[in-house]
C-alpha cells in the first residue's frame, strides 16, 4: 500500500530510496530519459518540513513516482522518447500531473515509451529499449515499457501511463503489476502528447487495486481544459459487494493464444466460480474487426497530431534545409523513428479525398459496432475477463522488422479503447520460465471503482 | 455574331469575429497595436498535448451571424480538421467546419432587392500571418485562433455591381449585427471570389478562376471587371480558361497567374476529436434573436421614403448615424438631420469626427425645433451640429450653444421693424434708399447688411430683406 510521509516515514527517506533504486536499475534496464535528482530531493525535504510543522499535507505526500515522458512538466524535457521533441522543456504542467504533485507526490524520473507510444515493445524508442523486470532479453511491453518496469523493480509504488491500444495493460502484464486504463474521458488528457484524441487514456501502474484507487481519487474528474472529459463520476461511485456474473468471450479462446495464458484465466474462472460468481460464455463475433478498425482510426488521428511537430517552434530541426519544403521534409525524416513515419503515412492515405469514406469512414462504423457489441455484453454479465494480450512478453528483436506481428499483439487490448471502457490488467502468476502472466477485467463505461474493487477478490498470494 | 457570355460569381466571405479571446484559447483576441506573438497561449501556438477549449461568446456572434443572414441555425453541429503545412499554422491543421456548420443556408437581401442565396457558413480558426524578407520570413501568431466565419454564397451573382454591392451589404449585415469590427484595411473582412463566364442560355457553369484574400469592395468589383474581360477575350478566340487561383495587383489592375505549385491541394478532412459535438437549444437561438440589433433592411424601410434611397445607403453605411435618425419620429426632423449627417459628419474635413459620440436625441430634436422656428439659419444649424462635437459643448443643450455661438436670429417683427426704421434714419444709408428709389436694387443687400450689423448679427437677414421691400416701396 502506498505510504504517504508521516513523523514516521519521511519523504526525503522515501525519495532518495526510489532515486537509488532508479540509478540502480538504469544499467540493466534503461527504464528512464531523465531522473530528477535535485528537484525530487528538495520538495520531499520541503514535504518534511510541512509535517515538522503539523500542517495538512496530501494524500501522495512525499510518494516517489515515475512519470511517463509523454507528459508534460517544467520538470525535465518532455521528450516523449522521440527525437523531433528534442530540447523541448514545456512551459505547461499537465492536469494529471498537477493533481498529483498538488496530493504531494514527487517525480523522480521520466519513463522511456515509443516514440510518441507508437508500440508495444518500447524498442521504438529514440533512447533505445527498456528491459523486462524478469528477464532482460525481453522487452518490457509498450509503449508505458519504463514505467510499468519501474513500478515492477519496486523503485516507485506507483506510475503514470498512457494507453491508447494496450499501452498499459499490456506492459503491467509483461511485468507482473496492476495496470488500469480507466473509462475514455476520466483523467484529463491536458498537458499529454497526444497519440490519438479519440482513444487516449491516462492511467496507472501500481502494486495493487487500492494503490490505483488511491490515485483515481486524487486525478480523476471533469476538467475545463479537456473538453473530452467525464463529469466526475469516480468519487462518488457506490461500493457494491454481490455476486457477480462474469464474461468470458469464447471468440478469444484459440490456438492463438499462448497455452500458459489460457491456463492463468481458466485458474481464475475457477477461483471466481469458488467464491459463488457466475461465468457467463460470450460471444462478441463484432471484436474481430476492431485490430483493422483501430489501425485506421488511430494512425488517421495520429498523422494529424502529429503535424504539428514541423521544425519551426520548437524541439528538433533539421539544420541542412534550402527552403521551407526542405525544412519540412528532413526535420520530420530525421526527427520522428520508423514506427511514427509508418503510422503517419497510414494515417494520411486513409484521410485522403476518395480513400477517406473507403476506409476511416468504415473503420468508423465498425466502431460503432464495436460500442454496441461491449453495450450487449454488459447487459448479460458485470465484468469481462481475457487475456491482455496473445503471448507473454517476447525477445527483443523478435518483432521489430514485422509490425504486422507486433499489431497482432495488440488484438485483445485494443477493442476497450474503440469502445471507451474500462480495464484492468492484473498480475495472473507466471509461465515456467518466470515470465509475468497478466488477465485483464473490463467493465461498462464508468465501472472503475467498481472494477478496483472486483480486482480484490482476485487477488491470490504466489 | 460574336457568342454573348453571362459571369457566374461565387464568393467567400471570412470574418473575423471580434470577441474578447480567441476561439480556443483564452488570450486576447484584439492584436492591434500590440507586439507580434504577445496574444498567443499554448494552445494556440500549437504545443503538444494542448487542447482546444470552445469561447462561449464565439458560438453566440456565430448565431448571430446567421440570424443576419437569414439562416437556418443548426442545434447540432461539429468541428473538422483540414490539414495543410505551413508556417502560420501551428498546429499542421485548421480546426473548421467541413461536414456540419452551425449556419446552414440562408439569403442576402441587396438594396436593389436581388436576393443571394447563401450555401453555408461556418466557424473556423484563423492562421497567423507571414511577413517575407529577403533571406528570411517572420510569423507572428497574434491572429492565429481568432474565430472566423466564413460565408459561402451560392454562384447566384451575375455582375461586377452586384458582387460589390453583395460584398458591402456582407460588412453592412456583420457590423450591424455587432459580430466584427468589420476594419477592412486590417483584414477584419476578406474576401476570395470566384468567376466563371459561359455562353448566354447555357445551363452548364464555365471554368472558374478564383482570386483570394482581397479587401475591399472596390477590388471585389474590379477584380471581376477585368476578369470577365479576361475570360471573355480566351473564349472568343477559341481558349479554354485555366481553372486556377490569381493574384490580384492593385496598382496595375491586373490579375496573374500565380503559378503557385499548390495543386490539387488535399486537406485530408477529418472530425475534431478534442471538441464533443456542438448542440445548441432553441431557446439560445431565440434569445439571440430577439437581441439581434436592427439590420439595413429595417433602417432601408424606413429611411427610404423620406430622405430617398440614394442618401439612405449613403448613411447605411454608418450604422450609428441610422440608429440614430431612427430615434427621431418626425419626418422633417430625420430629413434635417440627414442632410446634417451627411453634408456635415460625411464631409472629408470631418471625417474623424465620425468616431466620436453622437448629439442626443434632445439635442437633435431642439436644433429641429429652432431651425424650423427660423431661430437658427442653415448655416447657423451646421455651425451648432459641429460644436455637438466639441468636447466642452458636447454635453450642453442646443439653446445654450446656440446662445454661446450668437447664432439665433431675431424673427420678432415689430423689433425687427423698429431696427429697419432705425438703420434707414441714419444719413449714412440716405444714398443707398435714393439709389433703390432709382431701380438700383442691387443696393438692398447693403442695406440688410448695416440692419444686420446693427443687430450685432442676430436678425433674420430673410426677414430684413421683406421688411426693408416694404418700407422702400
Amino acid at each position: 500500500m502506498i505510504q504517504a510521509a508521516s513523523k514516521t516515514h519521511s519523504a526525503v527517506q522515501m525519495v532518495r530510496t526510489a532515486l537509488e533504486r532508479a540509478h540502480h536499475y538504469q544499467d540493466t534496464h534503461h527504464i528512464f530519459t531523465f531522473i530528477n535528482d535535485e528537484a525530487a530531493l528538495a520538495k520531499a525535504a520541503a514535504i518534511d518540513q510541512r509535517i515538522q510543522r503539523g500542517e495538512t499535507v496530501g494524500p501522495l505526500a512525499g510518494v516517489p513516482y515515475a512519470l511517463k515522458d509523454n507528459f508534460l512538466s517544467p520538470e525535465g524535457e518532455t521528450t516523449a522518447s522521440a527525437h523531433i521533441l528534442e530540447g523541448f522543456t514545456s512551459p505547461v504542467t499537465a492536469t494529471a500531473v498537477q493533481k498529483l504533485e498538488d496530493a504531494g507526490a514527487i517525480m523522480i524520473g521520466r519513463t522511456n515509451l515509443d516514440a510518441f507510444a507508437h508500440g508495444s515493445s518500447t524498442e521504438n524508442s529514440y533512447f533505445g529499449p527498456t528491459k523486462n523486470s524478469r528477464d532482460p532479453e525481453r522487452v518490457a511491453g509498450g509503449s508505458s515499457g519504463g514505467s510499468a518496469v519501474a513500478v515492477a523493480l519496486g523503485i516507485v509504488p506507483f506510475a503514470t501511463g498512457t494507453d491508447t491500444g494496450g499501452s498499459i495493460r499490456q506492459p503491467a502484464s509483461f511485468n507482473g503489476v496492476y495496470g488500469l486504463k480507466p473509462t475514455y474521458g476520466t483523467i484529463s488528457r491536458y498537458g499529454v502528447v497526444a497519440m490519438a484524441s479519440s482513444t487516449d487514456c491516462i492511467g496507472f501502474f501500481a502494486q495493487s487495486p487500492e494503490d490505483l484507487d488511491l490515485l483515481m481519487r486524487v486525478t480523476a474528474g471533469q476538467d475545463p481544459y479537456d473538453l473530452t472529459t467525464l463529469p466526475d463520476y469516480y468519487q462518488t461511485a457506490p461500493a457494491e459487494t454481490a455476486p457477480r456474473r462474469i464474461g468470458v468471450i469464447k471468440d478469444f479462446d484459440n490456438e492463438a493464444v499462448d497455452p500458459e495464458i489460457r491456463a492463468a484465466l481458466q485458474h481464475k474462472l475457477d477461483l471466481l466460480r469458488q467464491q459463488g460468481h457466475q461465468i457467463i460464455e460470450l460471444s462478441m463475433p463484432s471484436l474481430k474487426y476492431a485490430l483493422a478498425a483501430y489501425y485506421i482510426i488511430v494512425p488517421a488521428e495520429v498523422a494529424s497530431n502529429l503535424s504539428r511537430h514541423d521544425g519551426v517552434r520548437y524541439g528538433f530541426r533539421s539544420t541542412k534545409s534550402q527552403h521551407l519544403a526542405e525544412l519540412y521534409q528532413n526535420t520530420r525524416d530525421e526527427g520522428f523513428m520508423p514506427e511514427n513515419k509508418r503510422r503517419i503515412m497510414i494515417g494520411n492515405f486513409v484521410l485522403s479525398s476518395g480513400y477517406y469514406d473507403a476506409y476511416y469512414l468504415k473503420a468508423a462504423k465498425a466502431r460503432t459496432l464495436i460500442i454496441q457489441e461491449y453495450e450487449k455484453a454488459f447487459k448479460q454479465c458485470d465484468f469481462i475477463l481475457t487475456p491482455v494480450s496473445p503471448n507473454p512478453a517476447f525477445k527483443l528483436g523478435e518483432k521489430v522488422n514485422d509490425p504486422v506481428a507486433m499489431y497482432l499483439e495488440d488484438v485483445m487490448s485494443v477493442p476497450l479503447n474503440l469502445a471507451g471502457v474500462p480495464g484492468l490488467a492484473i498480475p495472473a502468476g507466471e509461465t515456467k520460465s518466470g515470465l509475468a502472466l497478466g488477465l485483464q477485467l473490463v467493465g461498462p463505461r464508468r465501472s472503475d471503482a467498481a472494477l478496483l474493487q472486483f480486482a480484490k477478490t482476485l487477488e491470490e498470494s504466489h | 455574331m460574336t457568342t454573348e457570355y453571362l459571369p457566374t460569381i461565387g464568393i467567400e466571405c471570412h470574418v473575423q469575429l471580434s470577441t474578447k479571446t480567441k476561439l480556443f484559447s483564452e488570450v486576447d483576441n484584439d492584436a492591434r497595436q500590440k507586439e507580434p506573438n504577445s496574444c498567443v497561449s499554448p494552445v494556440d501556438y500549437g504545443l503538444p498535448g494542448m487542447l482546444p477549449r470552445l469561447n462561449h461568446t464565439a458560438i453566440l456572434y456565430t448565431i448571430r451571424a446567421g440570424l443576419a443572414l437569414n439562416a437556418k441555425i443548426n442545434l447540432n453541429s461539429r468541428f473538422d480538421r483540414k490539414h495543410y503545412y505551413y508556417p502560420d499554422l501551428p498546429k499542421g491543421y485548421q480546426i473548421t467546419q467541413m461536414y456540419s456548420p452551425i449556419i446552414g443556408a440562408g439569403s442576402v437581401e441587396l438594396p436593389d432587392g436581388t436576393i443571394i442565396p447563401i450555401e453555408h457558413a461556418h466557424l473556423e480558426e484563423d492562421a497567423g500571418k507571414l511577413s517575407h524578407y529577403r533571406d528570411y520570413s517572420l510569423v507572428d501568431l497574434n491572429r492565429a485562433g481568432t474565430p472566423l466565419i466564413e460565408i459561402v454564397s451560392e454562384p447566384a451573382i451575375h455582375s461586377a455591381a452586384a458582387a460589390r454591392d453583395y460584398a458591402k451589404e456582407l460588412w453592412r449585415l456583420m457590423t450591424y449585427a455587432g459580430v466584427t469590427y468589420g476594419d477592412l484595411y486590417n483584414g477584419n473582412m476578406r474576401f476570395d471570389v470566384n468567376i466563371s463566364l459561359a455562353p448566354k442560355g447555357s445551363k452548364e457553369l464555365g471554368t472558374r478562376a478564383e482570386v483570394k484574400n482581397l479587401n475591399s469592395f472596390r477590388s471585389v468589383e474590379r477584380v471581376i471587371e477585368y476578369e470577365i474581360k479576361r475570360q471573355t477575350r480566351i473564349l472568343q478566340q477559341g481558349g479554354q480558361v485555366v481553372q486556377e487561383t490569381r493574384g490580384w495587383n492593385d496598382a496595375t489592375g491586373e490579375t496573374t497567374d500565380q503559378r503557385s505549385k499548390e495543386s490539387a491541394a488535399d486537406y485530408r478532412y477529418m472530425p475534431e476529436p478534442d471538441l464533443p459535438p456542438l448542440r445548441l437549444t432553441p431557446e439560445l437561438v431565440e434569445a439571440e434573436r430577439r437581441q439581434l440589433s436592427p439590420l439595413p433592411a429595417w433602417y432601408r424601410e424606413r429611411l427610404t421614403p423620406v430622405i430617398g434611397s440614394d442618401l439612405t445607403e449613403i448613411l447605411l453605411d454608418h450604422q450609428p448615424l441610422v440608429a440614430k435618425l431612427a430615434e427621431l419620429d418626425d419626418p422633417q426632423a430625420i430629413k434635417l438631420v440627414a442632410n446634417l449627417f451627411s453634408s456635415v459628419l460625411l464631409a472629408e474635413e470631418n471625417a474623424s469626427l465620425l468616431n466620436d459620440e453622437l448629439p442626443s436625441k434632445t439635442q437633435l430634436a431642439d436644433l429641429v425645433t429652432m431651425r424650423n422656428q427660423n431661430e437658427l439659419s442653415s448655416t447657423a444649424a451646421k455651425e451648432v451640429f459641429l460644436k455637438y462635437f466639441d468636447p466642452e459643448m458636447h454635453y450642453k443643450d442646443t439653446r445654450t450653444i446656440a446662445k454661446e455661438l450668437g447664432v439665433i436670429q431675431e424673427n420678432d417683427t415689430a423689433a425687427l421693424e423698429a431696427l429697419v426704421d432705425q438703420v434707414l434714419a441714419q444719413p449714412t444709408t440716405a444714398q443707398a434708399q435714393a439709389d433703390y428709389h432709382n431701380g438700383q436694387t442691387k443696393v438692398l443687400g447693403f442695406l440688410v447688411g448695416q440692419v444686420m450689423k446693427a443687430s450685432h448679427g442676430q436678425a433674420n437677414p430673410t426677414a430684413v430683406q421683406e421688411i426693408l421691400r416694404q418700407k422702400l416701396a
